[in-house]
């Protein structure tokens, strides 16, 4: 309390130091007047007088540094010459202050940039309400994709009834396909992605809207009036943030559909529920309508009651399971979730699997900063060599060892600011150009931005980073022996061995980081290329795939059989007219593509053999036409599809590689030949063809079951038409659009995707982290080149004379080149030797984020270790150069 | 003639000016310092100026309060007095000075023989 009112009343009297000197001048004019007054009073004369009071007051200065020192202003006179000393000494040393401002803002501003990352998507918990409450209700993870990811509408409700640890439980159709919303606003449809969320979906979340309202459970019934809400995003994109909007209705998917409300800017269903993924719109799901009985289609998020816990909630939806049936209606349904139901917390779900790779970054972008503080201590080092005279002069003149460390404590204080600041610039570029790279496939990205944690853990940084890098150059100035100091005439004595030997460590702790960088770095990069380097089971290059429009329905078709004859018509209009297009190759359709979005209808199984019980999983389905293998480039053994493959005739499938081997381990067929064998799913199923295995998840999983049915014989979800060409996609794209709307006019201006972007869009994760710590260990080996170009130069300079004298006395250049280079290897060397035994140990544990790649890759290390030496001789060689062309006599006659 | 006078202690002269407030009432500056001269029967070495660092330093503690105000003859000066919180301060004070002074004439009345 005291102390305090104490630092309050100096930094008071600091802020009024003028009035308060002027007080004091008054009082002290006072003091004289009353003393002289007193001493007339006595008997002596007025000059006597004041002669003896000013005599018996003292001097008149000390007193007043005395009267300051003690109100308290003295520390902040330090401080604020330490300032303007430092300001000072950086402004004449301008190109020290600029390298070493600049080296810090690389290092703090990587740290800032990943710390955003980090904070976003791993520590922040995520951007709703109470969301450490929120869940995501899923099986473990099985062989048949999104299908057994998902809930029928029966089971929704069975779980929402029998489950006790929530508030309320809520879900979103799974299967939504890109594009799969066309607004028509008078001309061609545009194309629009909506996702049918349960019409409580927000109130789970938690999130109210910017404008309107959101969904009741009303506007899920069936017959209730077509309604839609915006994302932010949409809204400004496509409606020009009209604030008018709600209520107004437009024509979507030919309905007139209602806008409700607008989401807030902070709620991206995108960013959270499916990264990298663009989501314009939630309408509701008409749980009792058309979807209902579809099967599995619906992915469950609850709301947990408060004070459950994640170990009271799983026994809980275990038991629930019990009374989950797929569909109510067939009892032997029911039973098949128990197992399957499984809540985590939501926030595990969206970046749980995204830790390992964040902590990786973490850690690297920590490892910059350490070098970047080394390389700074270093410089710093240099300077203090030059600069030690200075000091010790200073010491001599009576400044205390704790001035002159408060000296340069504020010197590393204020470099580390300047290098934060120019940092904190770096990363919101960083960080603003990544949150609008939509193509990256990580969760919220699109959320990121510097935020008040990020700024705390810059000044955090900024502080460490001082202190680390000032106080070794900070203890060795201040430390010095005043007298050596003094005496040491500078090259070869004494104090410059003993900072070369420092710095000497410096450097090579320095190589040795950047070796553990290089080498982790180099192990990502060739992970990604093995990634690149999967058979993916289709061509990505060359093809495109564009969202095909259609009107199959048929008025009072039972069976179906119409409406497919009819989609068969359609289909093969599509294909033969794109087909005819010059530079075309191939074209073909399936409802769903690889890398996107999945479905199983369960297993069908051979023939004449017996199922046994312990099979799970099903392959998964697509729906496709002629020509679509040839489209994506994917290999056959067989048939293809063919146009007479209708509803009337027999039923065919393709199936691939993979399954074939699957059903051929039961069935034993002869030559393990799964052409022309069949299969029964309640229907007889002829295979026609064993197609090559599709990674179907990502490049890296392994792939899995598949099974091609015919568009023609079954209900396709959609159609994405893929064409491969000889000519770049894009070439095609405005021909191709205008094929399709000659076709059908409602043909929405759908986007022409080329398949490659699909890889990458798989791939982007790896991708993302593989060129940051990429680029972090390039930053690193630039730093630690330069640390080895400083050591050895300043040490070559040091040792000018010495150069000199030897080659007086017949060395060579070569010579003298040689025993610099050798110097600078040696360094190295230690350096590597050390760095290549820590990154054997630090490769092991990044283990699990590399493919194909063993931890301890000789390759990878070999080449690493090379570069290094490589860059380092080079950072050596500059210095060596000029030593060698020491001219002895000027070397000699110098100093 | 200075080598014959006392170096003040630290804090002694805080303590001594607090005193001389409670004493004496409201006080300027020089009045403190001089009463302090005559107390100490002009055996203690002060350049009254030392006064002021000691007087601004017990203000920031809370201890005396200052207002500027008229001398007796009639000139402004700025009057200390000491405060509640300054009275206690200065019999703790007090009572330690009190003590060590106790202790220190016992230590230094020791017999050379070291006996008891």
């Amino acid at each position: 309390m005291s102390a305090l009112r104490r630092a309050l009343s100096r930094l008071f009297s600091f802020l009024r130091k003028p009035s308060l000197d002027d007080d004091l001048e008054a009082e002290i004019a006072a003091h004289i007047e009353l003393a002289t007054q007193q001493n007339i009073e006595r008997g002596l004369t007025p000059v006597e007088a004041r002669r003896q009071a000013l005599v018996r007051f003292g001097g008149m200065d000390l007193v007043k540094d005395q009267h300051r020192e003690a109100r308290g202003i003295m520390k902040l006179d330090i401080l604020l010459q330490d300032f303007r000393y430092t300001v000072r000494t950086l402004s004449r040393d301008r190109s020290f202050t600029i390298v070493a401002v600049l080296i810090l803002a690389l290092g703090i501003g990587a740290n800032i940039a990943v710390f955003s990352v980090v904070n976003t998507i791993l520590l922040r918990p995520l951007p709703f309400p109470d969301a450490e409450r929120l869940v995501w209700i899923a099986p473990p993870p099985t062989k048949c994709g999104l299908s057994c990811a998902t809930y029928s509408t029966d089971a929704y409700d069975e779980f929402r009834m029998y489950s006790r640890s929530y508030q309320d439980v809520t879900g979103y159709f799974a299967f939504s396909s890109p594009g799969n919303l066309d607004l028509s606003l008078g001309g061609a449809p545009i194309p629009a992605t909506s996702i049918d969320v349960i019409a409580n979906f927000f109130q789970v979340l938690g999130v109210q809207p910017a404008m309107g309202r959101v969904f009741r459970p009303e506007d899920g019934n069936n017959g209730a009036a077509p309604v839609i809400v915006l994302s932010d995003a949409w809204w400004r994109r496509q409606f020009n943030a009209d604030p008018n909007i709600v209520g107004k209705a437009f024509d979507m998917n030919g309905h007139q559909t209602t806008v409700i409300g607008v989401l807030p800017r902070t709620f991206d269903f995108g960013a959270v529920f499916s990264p990298g993924a663009k989501v314009d719109a939630l309408t509701p799901l008409n749980l009792y309508g058309p979807p209902r009985d579809y099967g599995n289609i619906i992915t469950l998020i609850g709301r947990l009651k408060p004070g459950v816990t994640m170990g009271q909630a799983v026994p809980d939806a275990a038991s629930a399971a019990t009374h989950m049936c797929w569909n109510n209606k067939q009892p032997q349904s029911c039973y098949q979730y128990i197992g399957a139901v499984v809540p985590v917390p939501l926030k595990d779900y969206i970046s749980g699997k995204l830790r390992r790779s964040l902590v990786v970054l973490w850690s690297a972008v920590g490892a910059i900063l350490l070098i970047a503080c080394v390389n700074l201590s270093n410089l710093l080092l240099a300077r203090a060599a030059a600069r030690s005279k200075e000091f010790a002069m200073r010491t001599a003149l009576g400044a205390s060892r704790l001035r002159i460390v408060r000296q340069l404590l504020t010197e590393s204080l204020m470099l580390s600011f300047a290098g934060a600041a120019v940092g904190l610039a770096l990363a919101r570029a960083l960080v603003s150009w990544l949150a609008h790279q939509g193509a990256i496939a990580l969760p919220l990205l699109s959320t990121l931005h510097i935020d008040g944690a990020a700024l705390a853990w810059t000044l955090l940084i900024a502080i460490t980073a001082a202190v680390l890098f000032g106080l070794v150059p900070g203890l060795r100035m201040a430390g010095g022996n005043l007298h050596d100091t003094l005496k040491d005439s500078g090259p070869g004595s004494g104090q410059s061995r003993r900072h070369d030997r420092i710095r000497s460590v410096l450097v090579v702790s320095e190589v040795a980081l950047a070796c553990v960088l290089l080498v982790g770095a180099g192990l990502l990069l060739r992970s990604f290329m093995h990634v690149l380097d999967v058979d993916m089971g289709f061509e990505p290059q060359h093809a495109a795939a564009v969202n095909v429009d259609y009107d199959d329905s048929v008025p009072n078709d039972k069976t179906g059989e119409l409406s497919e004859a009819g989609r068969g018509v359609i289909f093969q209009q599509v294909i033969n007219r794109v087909s005819a297009i010059p530079g075309v190759q191939a074209a073909g359709i399936s409802d769903y593509l690889p890398l996107g979005q999945n479905r199983a209808w369960g297993m069908p199984w051979p023939k004449g053999v017996k199922q046994p019980d312990n099979v799970h999983g099903s392959p998964l389905v697509y729906v496709i036409t002629p020509g679509y293998f040839r489209a994506m480039g994917t290999g056959i053994r067989g048939r293809d599809l063919t146009w007479d493959d209708g509803p009337k005739t027999q039923n065919v499938v393709l199936i691939n590689r993979s399954l074939a081997n699957f059903f051929d381990k039961y069935a034993h067929w002869p030559n393990h030949d799964a052409v022309g064998q069949m299969l029964g799913d309640g229907r007889d199923l002829l295979i026609i063809g064993v197609v090559d295995d599709v990674h179907e998840e990502s490049a890296e999983g392994d792939a899995g079951w598949q099974i091609y049915y015919s568009a023609l014989q079954n209900g396709p979800s959609g159609a994405q038409l893929v064409v491969r060409t000889t000519l770049p996609p894009a070439v095609l794209a405005s021909t191709v659009l205008r094929t399709l709307r000659d076709i059908n006019p409602k043909q929405a201006m759908a986007e022409f995707r080329p398949i490659q972007t699909l890889v990458n869009h798989a791939n982007s994760p790896r991708q993302f982290f593989m060129l940051l710590v990429a680029s972090f260990a390039g930053l690193g080996l630039t730093l630690a080149a330069l640390g080895i170009y400083g050591v050895i130069s300043y040490s070559v300079t040091q040792r000018t004379q010495e150069i000199g004298i030897r080659m007086a006395l017949g060395a060579t250049m070569a010579k003298v080149q040689r025993s610099v280079l050798v110097k600078t290897l040696r360094l190295a060397l230690i350096g590597i030797a050390a760095g290549a035994v820590a990154s054997l140990m630090v490769s092991r544990a990044i283990a699990a984020l590399l493919f194909n790649t063993a931890p301890s890759d000789p390759i990878t290390f070999a080449a690493m270790v090379l570069l290094i030496a490589a860059v380092a001789l080079f950072a050596g060689y500059i210095p060596a150069r000029r030593a060698s062309r020491i001219n002895p006599m000027v070397a000699l006659r110098n100093n | 003639m200075g080598e014959s006078k006392l170096d003040l202690l630290q804090g002694t002269l805080d303590l001594m000016v607090l005193k001389t407030l409670a004493a004496m009432g409201a006080q300027h500056g020089y009045g403190i310092a001089r009463r302090i001269e005559q107390a100490s029967g002009d055996d203690v070495l002060l350049n009254q100026g030392t006064i002021y660092a000691s007087l601004v330093r017990l203000q920031q503690r809370g201890w005396i309060g200052a207002a500027w105000g008229t001398s007796d003859n009639n000139r402004k000066a700025k009057f200390y007095s000491i405060t509640r919180s300054g009275r206690k301060q200065l019999a703790k004070d007090a009572a330690y000075w009190q003590r060590l002074s106790d202790v220190m004439v016992r230590v230094l009345s020791m017999s050379p023989k070291g006996g008891l």
